[in-house]
């Protein structure tokens, strides 16, 4: 660590906020850093969260909220957390953020703290978080780190949100919650009463693919933009 | 720095201090906030249970409705017969929690032998074995000038604890709504048991047969098919499904005696006899008994 604290200390120069070097700190995890698809983490949470966009979404704000407040507290303690214990340390300071988040939420807005019910608990375990605090919040000022949390939280939340929106609306044909493709048959009308004839897409015969909204989906899916990036962005791909 | 980050001494301060800030902050927030968290959670209930007589209203005015709606909260013992003067009043009445101890009561109990835990706790879902000494609330309200009875159902989903209300109308055997919520069950599967599109098909149906024999509600797989007992089940959350069956069979059963009563089924035996012998049809005599007990009740 001292040597990342040295090298940290030469290049203490005030620099612009959004410098070229923090611009990469956002753009970098989008792309060629990606957490998920790149880096391959997070990835347990992207198969549990995934069924719906409002979820993903949800968890999305949630993550960047705890990455980079998270980020921020480790940088500005990190010349006093001792080697040995960092990880604990990391660990503790991530899993307070997440209860106060929680605590919060339950107090003074209870049906977002609803929303979120299982997905405080895997905030904790999103290896991103943990990933980001160990490699870059260590070593960095805060307001980097802070660039740093929120670059990959967007990263992360942005293939939440591609994963989920083709998961939705394939499995479910609904995009936040509403039915896009049409009414089902017994599905519920606004004036209470159950649908008794299919509309839009239904009615031509269309069936949602009941696999989409299986974990397994999620893991191709994310292949599958693996796949369109790596095609696109050929440095990525290894020898 | 002069302080030695990496030492011993000072890793065991630093860790001592962190766990100190750490727990006084989050123990400070935990209980300042309680307070409106119990608010929030009080106001659900009234949320719930008045969203199950499909009245829907925002949780600023929950706690005004649920006062103007509620005719009487009931305590009901395990004989399904009302406690004129209960320990805990119903609305306070933790029925998640009883729920538990009977569970892990059977678990106890038949540590060592696992054909008898199987067999108790099979008599458990079909509400045969009820906890003993445990109250049951029922909330009375009214809904367009009928009294309907609202029940708090509770069990077990895939992953964690699923409850809800359930309202009979005021003829013992008819559904007139059903509201159900979940801990953590998966999104998009079983979490669809809170969507009115899997709550709706409850109303009407009725949890009796037209013999007058207990039923419950099921929810079934591969749909309904008219069935006066059975909604349809959530495709992908057949666990939760079963336990939302589970749930309702074994905790209307606590309540039968209670809804008899309300069918004016009281004196089954005497009603069947009658039956039989003078050859009237059950649904008249059903009327006029209904009419006696809710004379007796008024009274």
């Amino acid at each position: 660590m001292s040597e990342v604290a040295v090298a940290e200390k030469v290049k203490e120069k005030s620099e612009p906020l959004f410098s070229k070097k923090n611009k990469a700190l956002i753009s970098n995890p989008l792309d060629d850093d990606n957490p998920i698809t790149v880096q391959v983490l997070g990835i347990c949470s992207a198969l549990a969260i995934t069924v719906q966009l409002k979820q993903a979404i949800v968890m999305s704000v949630s993550v960047m909220f705890v990455l980079a407040a998270g980020n921020v507290i480790v940088s500005l303690m990190r010349n006093m957390i001792p080697n040995r214990i960092r990880i604990i340390v990391q660990l503790v300071i991530v899993a307070a953020l997440v209860i106060l988040v929680d605590q919060v939420l339950k107090a003074y807005v209870y049906d977002v703290s609803k929303a979120l019910s299982v997905f405080v608990g895997l905030i904790i375990t999103n290896c991103i978080i943990m990933g980001r605090l160990e490699a870059f919040a260590l070593g960095n000022k805060p307001w980097p780190a802070f660039l740093d949390g929120i670059g990959n939280a967007l990263a992360y939340g942005g293939i939440l949100v591609i994963v989920s929106f083709f998961r939705e609306l394939l499995g479910s044909g609904k995009l936040w919650g509403y039915p896009v493709l049409g009414q089902k048959v017994g599905a519920l009308l606004s004036d209470g009463t159950l649908a008794t004839e299919a509309t839009g897409l239904y009615a031509l015969g269309y069936v949602d693919n009941g696999l989409m909204i299986l974990p397994p989906m999620a893991l191709i899916t994310v292949g599958a933009i693996i796949w369109v990036q790596r095609a696109r962005n050929t440095k990525l791909i290894e020898a | 720095m002069a302080v030695d980050v990496n030492s011993n001494k000072y890793t065991f301060i630093f860790a001592t201090v962190m766990v100190i800030v750490v727990a006084t902050l989050l123990a400070l927030a935990s209980e300042s906030l309680k307070p409106m968290q119990k608010k929030n959670v009080a106001n659900e209930k009234r949320q719930n249970i008045l969203s199950s007589i499909g009245l829907e209203v925002s949780a600023a005015d929950a706690e005004t409705a649920y006062d103007e709606n509620l005719v009487e909260a009931l305590v009901i013992d395990a004989n399904g017969q009302v406690v004129a003067d209960p320990a805990v009043g119903a609305f306070d009445i933790d029925v998640l929690k009883d729920y538990k101890a009977g569970l892990s009561n059977i678990y106890k109990s038949n540590a060592n032998d696992m054909e008898a835990m199987k067999a108790a706790l099979l008599e458990f879902d079909n509400g045969k074995d009820k906890p003993k000494g445990v109250n049951y609330p029922m909330f009375v309200l009214n809904k367009n000038g009928e009294n309907v009875y609202v029940v708090p159902v509770v069990g077990t989903g895939l992953w964690g604890p699923i409850w809800g209300y359930l309202t009979i109308a005021s003829d013992g055997m008819t559904v007139v709504g059903a509201v159900f919520d979940h801990k953590s069950e998966t999104p998009g599967l079983g979490a669809e048991i809170n969507q009115a599109s899997f709550q709706k098909p409850f109303e009407g149906k009725k949890i009796f047969d037209e013999n007058g024999e207990y039923t419950g509600i099921k929810v079934m797989k591969g749909g309904a098919q008219g069935s006066q007992h059975g909604v349809d089940a959530i495709s992908g959350g057949t666990i939760t499904s079963n336990g939302v069956t589970e749930m309702i069979v074994r905790t209307l059963k606590i309540y039968e005696p209670y809804f008899l009563q309300l069918q004016g089924g009281g004196v089954e035996e005497v009603v069947d006899t009658m039956v039989d012998s003078v050859g009237l049809a059950m649904d008249s005599l059903n009327i006029e008994e209904v009419v006696d007990s809710l004379e007796l009740s008024a009274e």
